[in-house]
């Protein structure tokens, strides 16, 4: 079983490090993984991504052509990404800053209000942790407490513990917005 | 069981050559190799080892070389513009027998080029970049687990056979993570003594290091010893990896990044019937010839797949000699060839 999810935003929206948690929350559950950022230009000022495979068996190619889920943060990456999505796949739409519905009925959408919940827990800086919560509820691939204790780590090992209840909400938060 | 760590394949190599005891590290940053000289930046003074930032890539490997003399482990690391600055050391360091580790974590060019994953200096690596009859033992990581190992056998090949060793990435390599179980670091005490450095000559006679020899015939002798090391390094140190060849009609050749792709196509491939394997070198240099040959031998198609224009496809039609087809599918510039489009291509030429 292999599963691939392409995470897209605006630089600075934190996409890179969602991904990053989320594989290190994968090996730690036991899965093989990779993580493979874009680190083009566009990493300033466009648009930023990043993929993640994880996988019971070694992972060959980290490069996608047709992710099982997405999670866009802006407008930019729906366009760029909606069609490479495959069949029967998710799609995480962050309905707080796109304002159009994903044209296909092929894949399952999940409008959810990122930047709405993450400044109601007080800050627009865990987009991505309200962002990766949603597509763990919808994906089902790595359990929420894994990605727990995974962004717990990445925090305390940048000095940035402080954060964790914040970011730990805001994974609750993302997860609890999808049904 | 060893403690998984998820790295990118430039910490994975940074740590590895900390780990097999890499004393003198010396460089000029670049991108997509940066987190490499961070990594060793953190690291070595911690452990009391040397690292430079030197102030060019030329100034950075003629440091190696005097690492390298004095007898300890040396490495540098750079990408495709830096590391053609280092040819001339390079050349240097191949005439006087000094074992030294060169880290290429290749991007798109040539001339600046660009940062995204390449593998377009295989010509320079393989071939001789610089000046002269030389070689280096050059080792394709096709995985961040194995560019950590083929670090390790990057510092044994070059005291064992005193010689350069280049490691080949790319910079999908170089960024990407990858869970990495490195290995137990060694006591760079417990390594072999060096005999031959120069450390100093108190009690014995000088140790002289030199690249030249102004006498044809001493030239032609150094010559000859360099080609003598290199006939027994091809009969030694061929490493490669055969995957689902035994039944195939088609094989996939591609090292590096590449073949870890292609090994995703080969399974779609497999899933739709067709009868595809994958040939991967690991030794660039000493390439595979026979072990490539006797795969032609019992296939109708040897597909080569690089991100470069065909610099492997020369030493793969070599290998083959007209015994099986020999198509060609490359991307340049630091475009990346996916699974889909490598399926496309084995489809097309399956028929």
């Amino acid at each position: 079983m292999e599963r691939s999810v392409i995470i897209a935003g605006f630089g600075g929206q934190g996409v890179l490090l969602a991904g990053k948690i989320l594989a290190q929350a994968g090996m730690d559950h036991g899965l093989e993984v990779t993580w493979l950022p874009s680190y083009g230009p566009e990493m300033r000022g466009g648009t930023a991504n990043c993929t993640v495979v994880l996988s019971d068996a070694p992972v060959g190619s980290p490069i996608v052509d047709e992710p099982d889920a997405l999670i866009v943060l802006n407008r930019p990456s729906l366009e760029k990404f909606e069609a490479t999505v495959a069949k029967g796949g998710i799609i995480i739409v962050n309905a707080s800053l796109i304002d159009r519905k994903v044209g296909r009925k092929d894949v399952a959408a999940h409008y959810v209000p990122i930047n709405d919940i993450a400044l109601k827990l007080g800050d627009a800086r865990v987009v991505n942790m309200v962002a990766l919560g949603a597509y763990l509820r919808a994906a089902d691939t790595v359990p929420l407490d894994a990605v727990k204790r995974a962004m717990a780590k990445a925090l305390e090992d940048s000095g940035k513990g402080k954060f964790v209840p914040m970011n730990d909400k805001a994974l609750d938060g993302g997860y609890g917005a999808v049904s | 069981m060893a403690l998984r760590q998820l790295l990118r394949g430039n910490e994975a190599i940074a740590e590895a050559a900390i780990r097999a005891g890499c004393m003198c590290y010396f460089a000029y940053p670049i991108t997509p190799q940066a987190e490499l000289l961070e990594h060793m930046a953190r690291n070595m003074p911690r452990l009391g080892r040397t690292f430079i930032q030197a102030e060019s890539e030329v100034a950075a490997i003629s440091m190696v070389y005097g690492a390298a003399s004095a007898g300890v482990r040396t490495m540098t690391s750079s990408s495709s513009p830096g590391i053609s600055l280092k040819q001339e050391g390079i050349s240097y360091l191949a005439g006087s027998n000094l074992p030294s580790v060169i880290v290429n974590v290749v991007r798109g060019g040539p001339g600046l080029g660009n940062i995204a994953p390449s593998q377009c200096d295989y010509f320079q690596a393989t071939k001789g970049g610089g000046h002269g009859d030389y070689h280096m033992i050059v080792l394709g990581p096709s995985t961040v687990p194995e560019a950590a190992q083929l670090t390790t056998l990057a510092f044994d090949l070059a005291d064992l056979y005193r010689t350069p060793v280049m490691i080949l990435a790319d910079g999908l390599l170089g960024q990407m993570l990858e869970p990495v179980e490195l290995p137990e670091p060694i006591d760079p005490a417990s390594l072999p003594r060096k005999e031959w450095a120069a450390t100093g000559a108190a009690g014995r006679d000088p140790n002289i290091i030199l690249s030249f020899d102004l006498g044809p015939d001493n030239l032609k002798r150094m010559n000859e010893a360099l080609q003598a090391k290199y006939r027994e390094i091809r009969k030694r140190e061929i490493r490669y990896e055969e995957s689902d060849v035994a039944d195939a009609d088609l094989v996939i050749a591609a090292y590096g990044s590449t073949a870890r792709i292609a090994k995703s196509a080969l399974q779609m491939a497999r899933a739709e019937g067709l009868k595809v394997g994958l040939f991967r070198p690991i030794t660039l240099w000493p390439f595979p010839y026979d072990a490539l040959r006797a795969v032609a031998d019992h296939v109708d198609t040897v597909l080569t797949v690089e991100m470069s224009a065909g610099q492997m496809w020369e030493d793969v039609r070599l290998a083959v000699a007209e015994r099986a087809k020999t198509p060609f599918y490359g991307e340049m510039g630091g475009v990346v060839p996916t699974p889909r489009s490598i399926l496309n291509e084995v489809r097309k030429d399956a028929r």
